[in-house]
């Protein structure tokens, strides 16, 4: 099925974008050197909104750039040194939470980077704004494959950033046998090792994959079965984490975790005894994408910077820092063969003909999925009961206390 | 048990905990100069961390806005709340207790209902259209929370003193010919001056470590411990141990500081005081 | 002072502000908690908290045990500090203190590297052959998050306390033939009621409240009231109006806790005096 709609949006891409991009291609090798690493097109103009003194405020995940530290390039400040403009880079942790912080109102960001599902959700919601391609001619890099997905069908409101998969990171030197399942996360010989997502999509579609369901339920009902899971496991879960992980498992805290394939590698190069597989019951894979939000004031000045993100040398760049998976071929071909040929990264049909891509789901589904992911959160095995009791007596222990020390001080009064 | 004992044991008991409170602190400390990034082994010494901490720039623009919003929000949270003392204190003893319970809400209060609370105002502000297309949120959502849990503080510190001083030094200086504004700034704010600045202080040092109310009112803005947390819920690096140590020191400098000078004040005010007895007996 | 009609204006911008930024967001949180998406009543927000009740219940206990470890440990070094000569005094005080200005945020990610499974303290106590334990990601390491942070807040107020007992009233009791343990629960204890109140008020409610410990040294699974109503607010599940009708019945917890704290404070006063 993924098949058939990536080669009609493939098809549908060339049309819409092929009379925008013409330009962009022709001047392909013609290039602007902004330091050593980063070099841009020369056919655009990029200097456009240098006095006006705009401030863009980009919200990414934590780690999902090259930044400059650990001695990579630094990307932001070559872009403002390029443009301009400057940059208030924020980050967050979870698609949730990126969606609360905008739908409370809670601020007002250009650039956002949520993931398939959430650009679909806020799609709907109408918190995105419509792109403006004649902007962005190097979404015309963007290979077909990453295009035209059901979430988005003609890039209205997104731009692919990087793409990838969920797997099962482990210690080899804490395991007795390497995982192949999604299973081994509940297996009771690794209790208070595992690690978990701490984030509701991500933690059920693995509990969805391990009793062979769909990662995108189609009932309350459904979904409750698989959350009975997540209650089930929490025994076994040491941690609920998102990027502490990196720490964690690189510093042998934990036997095994799941999480996104990129950041296995990033974590693999620091500790060679970490390896990772994609577990046989099949993965998530996910496309994260650049959306300018409705309310955004500089909507020119941020489909520049989506536009700055596509170029092939600041896609490298990004790439070999975050370790995650370029849509841009021209990066891919630009790949060190270590990477570029990972299975880890670029998994092969094996893996990707069972991966399964997050839809948006329908508002109840959601609804249902926020708050019984706050209830398994909440959940203690056999606990409340005992807790309760503990309770009662505390507040009888208090009371007792109270009116002995009445009796106290009214004895104390009659003397 | 002999009174020695009791001495060596109350030493050793104050010791431990000191150790408890300290232990932390020094093992980040000690950290900061470690070579590599591990943080259970020392593999060697560096000063790498506190040099690429000060090229930080996420950290330094925090800092920079933590210190900015924290001087205008302490000097318009002292002005508002000397004002106010200042008022309540003339009000009638009912309408003062109101005041008061009403302003003890922020300090008993916990942090993340103030917050809440605060950010769930300007949603709402929002909502009927207030701040313009650029949203409310960021400077004027974390000026006023700041503010708000500051004055408190001010009326705490500066009323108290208010009510022990003499009134008839205000009525003495109005029936020497002042007028009630000379009266106030001549006699009364040089009397409160102390207390106001300890207000101010006070409110200096929340708002630079306050985190939970700014984390739900900062918009995009980033102050230095939203900037840390962030840090801490990432690939850590041992920069934010250079960023203790850093603060660590910077506080005990203040202290140092700040005791020096009270203890100098001190020893000069018993000199003038012996001074004049001197010259008292020698008369 | 003199008390002029006119001064009392002065007040007036802090009512405003008062009223603008205390008085109406706490009415805007009952109406949120009192109402659905859409703004229509309801009391489903309340009556679903029900469903996390162990959250508050494991939060209750653990604020309640990490303040009686407070006490008991600071109530000790109160009134030792309160012993020593002035300008000591001074000293150790400050050094009470220099911890709490750091911001608490560092000082809980301390903790956090200490307590890791290879973190120092179990590499410290591999070399006597134990453990390796494992201590971050409980309770208890929650609890400690809570004693570490909030420590100050205890021995300050009971320090204040007993600096007012004078020694004569202890060599009285002694005299009269008290023992140590008479001493402590007949002078002491009673005596520095007032300050044993707001240290346990000042300790449990932050403790109660936060989401920033549990988090860091609980692993997200030891979840808190604070943690809940975060995860209603900026977290993974975003629900305005439960995360009010949560803030709420927090609200009326610490309420509670206050006048209890309050009338100990009060009545201990009055058996004083």
């Amino acid at each position: 099925m993924k098949n058939r709609c990536k080669v009609f949006a493939a098809a549908l891409a060339a049309l819409l974008l092929g009379a925008a991009c013409a330009p962009a291609a022709l001047a392909e090798g013609d290039l602007i050197e902004v330091n050593e690493d980063i070099a841009v097109s020369a056919d655009y103009d990029w200097t456009r909104f240098a006095d006006d003194g705009i401030t863009l405020n980009v919200y990414n995940w934590g780690l999902y750039i090259s930044d400059g530290s650990d001695e990579s390039v630094d990307v932001l400040s070559a872009f403002e040194e390029l443009t301009g403009i400057e940059v208030n880079y924020t980050t967050f942790d979870s698609n949730e939470s990126l969606y609360a912080k905008m739908k409370s109102g809670g601020a007002v960001y250009d650039v956002i980077f949520p993931s398939e599902y959430m650009v679909g959700k806020m799609a709907a919601e109408g918190m995105l704004a419509p792109l403006d391609y004649t902007n962005i001619p190097n979404f015309a890099n963007i290979g077909s494959d990453y295009t035209g997905w059901d979430f988005d069908p003609e890039n209205t409101y997104s731009v692919p950033y990087t793409w990838g998969t969920t797997g099962l990171i482990y210690n080899t030197t804490l395991v007795d046998e390497a995982p192949t399942s999604w299973a081994a996360l509940w297996d009771v010989q690794y209790a208070n090792n595992v690690l978990m997502f701490n984030n509701s999509r991500d933690a059920y579609a693995i509990a969805a994959k391990k009793i062979g369901r769909s990662l995108n339920p189609q009932s309350v009902d459904e979904l409750t079965e698989v959350m009975q899971e997540l209650k089930d496991q929490k025994s076994v879960v040491q941690a609920y984490v998102m990027d502490e992980i990196f720490d964690k498992m690189e510093g042998g805290e934990a036997a095994m975790a799941p999480y996104y394939a990129g950041d296995a590698l990033t974590m693999i190069a620091d500790n060679p005894d970490l390896a990772f597989v994609h577990p046989s019951e099949g993965v998530n894979f996910f496309v994260d994408s650049m959306c300018v939000p409705a309310n955004s004031k500089n909507k020119a000045a941020a489909e520049l910077f989506i536009n700055y993100m596509c170029e092939p040398s600041v896609g490298l760049a990004n790439c070999d820092y975050i370790g995650y998976s370029t849509p841009i071929t021209a990066v891919w071909e630009q790949l060190d063969d270590e990477l570029k040929y990972s299975e880890i990264a670029y998994p092969g049909d094996d893996v990707m003909g069972k991966a399964e891509v997050f839809t948006t789901l329908p508002d109840e589904i959601n609804a249902a999925l926020d708050a019984q992911w706050s209830e398994m959160k909440s959940y203690e095995e056999g606990g409340s009961g005992w807790m309760v009791v503990v309770l009662l007596l505390l507040a009888l222990v208090i009371s007792f206390f109270n009116i002995w020390r009445k009796l106290r001080k009214k004895a104390r009064d009659d003397y | 048990m002999n009174k020695k004992q009791s001495v060596i044991l109350q030493r050793t008991y104050i010791v431990l905990v000191f150790c408890f409170m300290y232990l932390p602190i020094a093992v980040m400390i000690a950290f900061s100069f470690n070579e590599s990034k591990s943080r259970a082994n020392f593999t060697g010494f560096t000063l790498g961390w506190y040099k690429s901490l000060f090229h930080n720039e996420m950290i330094l623009s925090a800092l920079g806005l933590s210190l900015v919003l924290a001087l205008v929000s302490s000097v318009l949270a002292t002005v508002l709340g000397t004002l106010a003392t200042i008022g309540i204190h003339s009000m009638s003893r009912r309408a003062q207790l109101v005041v008061n319970n009403i302003s003890y809400v922020p300090v008993v209060n916990p942090e993340i209902i103030t917050g809440v609370s605060l950010m769930l105002l300007f949603v709402m502000a929002q909502n009927f259209g207030l701040g313009g297309g650029n949203g409310l949120f960021g400077w004027p959502t974390l000026l006023i929370a700041h503010i708000t849990f500051n004055v408190p503080y001010v009326i705490f510190n500066v009323g108290p003193k208010l009510r022990q001083l003499d009134p008839s030094l205000y009525n003495a200086a109005l029936d020497l010919g002042c007028t009630p504004r000379q009266a106030f700034f001549k006699v009364i704010m040089p009397q409160l001056s102390p207390a106001i600045l300890s207000a101010f202080l006070i409110c200096l040092t929340y708002s630079i470590d306050d985190f939970m109310i700014s984390y739900f009112n900062s918009g995009t803005m980033q102050t230095l411990p939203i900037a840390i947390y962030s840090m801490t819920r990432k690939k850590v690096s041992p920069e934010i141990n250079a960023l203790s140590a850093v603060m660590f020191c910077v506080i005990l400098a203040i202290i140092l500081i700040s005791n020096a000078a009270d203890s100098r004040a001190y020893r000069k005010n018993q000199k003038e005081i012996r001074k004049a007895m001197q010259e008292e007996g020698a008369r | 002072m003199h008390k002029s009609k006119a001064s009392r204006w002065l007040a007036g911008p802090y009512l405003l502000w008062m009223a603008a930024f205390i008085v109406v967001p706490l009415f805007i949180v009952i109406w949120y908690a009192m109402t659905n998406a859409d703004g229509r009543f309801t009391l489903e927000n309340l009556t679903q908290i029900g469903r996390y009740s162990s959250v508050f219940a494991r939060s209750l206990i653990l604020a309640a045990v990490s303040t009686v470890v407070c006490l008991v440990l600071a109530f000790p070094v109160g009134y030792f500090l309160s012993r020593l000569r002035a300008n000591k005094q001074h000293i150790m005080l400050m050094l009470v203190m220099l911890p709490m200005w750091m911001n608490f945020l560092l000082r809980t990610y301390a903790w956090m590297t200490l307590l890791e499974k290879n973190g120092l303290i179990n590499k410290f106590l591999g070399l006597f052959g134990l453990g390796p334990f494992q201590m971050i990601n409980t309770s208890g390491a929650v609890v400690l998050g809570m004693v570490y942070n909030y420590l100050p807040f205890m021995i300050l107020p009971i320090y204040t306390a007993m600096t007012k007992i004078d020694d004569s009233i202890i060599e009285a009791a002694q005299d009269l033939g008290c023992n140590v343990w008479q001493i402590l629960w007949r002078v002491l204890v009673p005596l520095s009621g007032p300050g044993i109140a707001t240290g346990i008020t000042q300790v449990f409610v932050p403790s109660v409240s936060t989401f920033i410990i549990s988090r860091m040294l609980g692993g997200g699974s030891n979840l808190l009231i604070g943690d809940l109503i975060e995860l209603q607010f900026l977290g993974n599940s975003y629900n305005l109006n439960l995360g009010s009708a949560m803030s709420l019945v927090l609200m009326v917890i610490v309420l509670l806790c206050m006048s209890f704290t309050s009338s100990f404070d009060e009545s201990e006063m009055e058996g004083v005096v």
